[in-house]
């Protein structure tokens, strides 16, 4: 595998024709390296990379790459979130090979919530370049080893570089063009947003599968399980570009008292037997917020264990 | 044009708290036409703060004058004889008025009765909408006539971003997602096509991000 461009585990696995999995963990409102390696210790062995969020809803937290590096000291293999509302361009770049320097391999390229939903909504955005700009950053850091100002890289940082895909937000119709720009831009992988409208997904995988773009990409599936009614009806109404069918909502209340989180726990496990076999579909991004714990569980009952070893 | 939203009523009288006699300077540009600095404006401020601090038992002499424009010596120069006689001058113009006319008449002190928010136009009556962010490049040839600099929260240049729903940013409800009506225009249009091609980072050393700015007209300066 001499082809490799990051020699990341997750790129190996999704490489050698896996059905990856990976898991994400955010990083604490603090320096409590302790609560950060228990976190994660649910997902070491469980998933082949974990996304460690930057700052995720605006809301501050220990940095990604430190918490990115405290990952990999511990033996798990981090993919380093980065987001474009905090730093300029200047910033990234460093910032990647400070990264890169303590032994981070992936990367997601993401926008960020806008600061207005964090604990900080004096901040200044910053926004210096998009998404988009973003992932053609890094590939040109890695493949030509030059900056943005085309400068050389002294020892170029080598990542594995994914972006994400909002199926859900609108305009629908060009979502997979987005898909498509990010992926030509230079995403090698990509998570999508949690789905929860599977009717929905599956047309936006036919779509993305016409037009070639799983061969082009590894296409991850996002899921989040619903733990109880109340997050399943504060994500359909305060989370923007979620969408949760009023049919999931229902299913769960239906469910009965102290039976909600199993329920959304099954519905999670019913989508990963749908992706498994879901053309275009490379793996699946499990986001367990604040429920690190469940992932084995989860993992186990829908046959993604034991995880590949790829050398 | 630019749009200006008037201070809080605590705010002025706070900075007039020591001042008792005023001069209140309206401005018949910008702020005149989007009813915050204008002659009428003038007056209801002049009286509100008399009444208010009549209430506080201390009155205050509140002298009105409107000139044509406060971002241009000429007009500025019509205050001549007026300025010095005050404790405070308050222009109601945008931020521009009181920096020239204490760059103008060093010994007076000027005060901003406004907040200069953005430059936009009216979009429906008494109200008034950003639409142009002074990044010096202008890009909207490239939006269909939609500027995604001064319009999304993120300006993005490779929108829509993944919290557009319905329409509508993000960031409330209240605020249009510019990324949505690009991209439906292109697709009324068939120009599409335009959005799939990647654009170069944006060069923001002609926005305020290089230093302030400045335009000189060669022909012009002697």
């Amino acid at each position: 595998m001499s082809d490799l461009k990051s020699g990341s585990n997750l790129e190996k696995v999704l490489r050698a024709g896996h059905f990856a999995l990976t898991g994400e963990c955010g990083p604490p409102k603090g320096a409590n390296v302790a609560h950060l390696k228990e976190k994660f210790s649910h997902l070491k062995g469980v998933v082949d990379a974990v996304n460690v969020t930057d700052n995720q809803t605006a809301v501050v937290r220990m940095s990604s790459w430190a918490a990115s590096a405290v990952m990999i000291q511990n033996g798990v293999e981090p993919n380093f979130q980065m987001v474009c509302r905090d730093r300029n361009r200047l910033a990234m770049q460093s910032d990647i090979l400070g990264a890169y320097a303590m032994g981070v391999r992936n990367m997601l390229c993401l926008s960020g919530d806008h600061q207005t939903f964090g604990n900080h909504p004096q901040a200044k955005n910053v926004y210096d370049i998009d998404s988009m700009q973003l992932i053609s950053l890094v590939k040109k850091m890695r493949d030509e080893a030059k900056f943005l100002n085309d400068e050389d890289i002294d020892v170029p940082p080598r990542m594995f570089i994914g972006a994400a895909a909002n199926p859900f937000a609108d305009p629908f119709e060009f979502r997979v063009y987005r898909l498509a720009m990010k992926i030509a831009a230079g995403a090698d992988f990509i998570q999508t947003q949690c789905i929860y409208n599977m009717e929905k997904f599956r047309a936006f995988m036919k779509m993305a599968v016409d037009m070639g773009l799983h061969e082009k990409a590894f296409i991850l599936a996002g899921i989040t399980p619903m733990k109880s009614v109340g997050m399943a009806q504060y994500m359909a109404k305060s989370v923007p570009g979620m969408d949760v069918p009023e049919s999931l909502i229902k299913r769960l209340k239906g469910a009965g008292k102290g039976k909600v989180a199993e329920e959304g726990v099954q519905f999670a496990i019913e989508q990963i037997q749908e992706f498994k076999q879901m053309k275009g579909i490379a793996g699946i991004h499990l986001m367990a917020i604040e429920w690190e714990h469940k992932v084995p569980e989860i993992a186990e009952r829908s046959g993604l264990l034991p995880r590949p070893k790829v050398d | 044009m630019i749009i200006a939203d008037r201070k809080p009523l605590g705010e002025l009288l706070e900075m007039v708290k020591e001042c008792n006699k005023i001069l209140i300077l309206g401005c018949k540009g910008c702020v005149t036409v989007c009813n915050v600095g204008g002659t009428k404006e003038v007056g209801v401020l002049a009286s509100i703060l008399k009444i208010a601090r009549k209430k506080e038992g201390r009155p205050i002499e509140v002298e009105e004058k409107t000139i044509e424009r406060q971002c241009d010596p000429e007009y500025i120069a019509q205050v001549k004889d007026m300025v010095g006689q005050y404790d405070a001058v308050i222009s109601m113009a945008c931020g521009v008025g009181p920096q020239f006319l204490s760059e103008a008449y060093p010994d007076q002190r000027f005060f901003p009765a406004v907040n200069t928010t953005s430059f936009g136009g009216a979009v429906s009556h008494g109200i008034w909408a950003e639409r142009c962010a002074g990044c010096g490049t202008c890009l909207i040839h490239h939006f269909d006539g939609l500027c995604p600099i001064a319009r999304c929260s993120k300006s993005l240049l490779h929108g829509p971003c993944g919290g557009s729903a319905s329409g509508k940013c993000e960031i409330s409800k209240e605020v249009d997602c510019i990324w949505d009506m690009i991209v439906k225009k292109k697709m009324e249009k068939g120009r599409l096509q335009d959005l799939t091609k990647m654009k170069p980072n944006k060069d923001w050393r002609t926005a305020r991000d290089g230093g302030p700015r400045k335009s000189v007209r060669e022909e012009l300066v002697q």
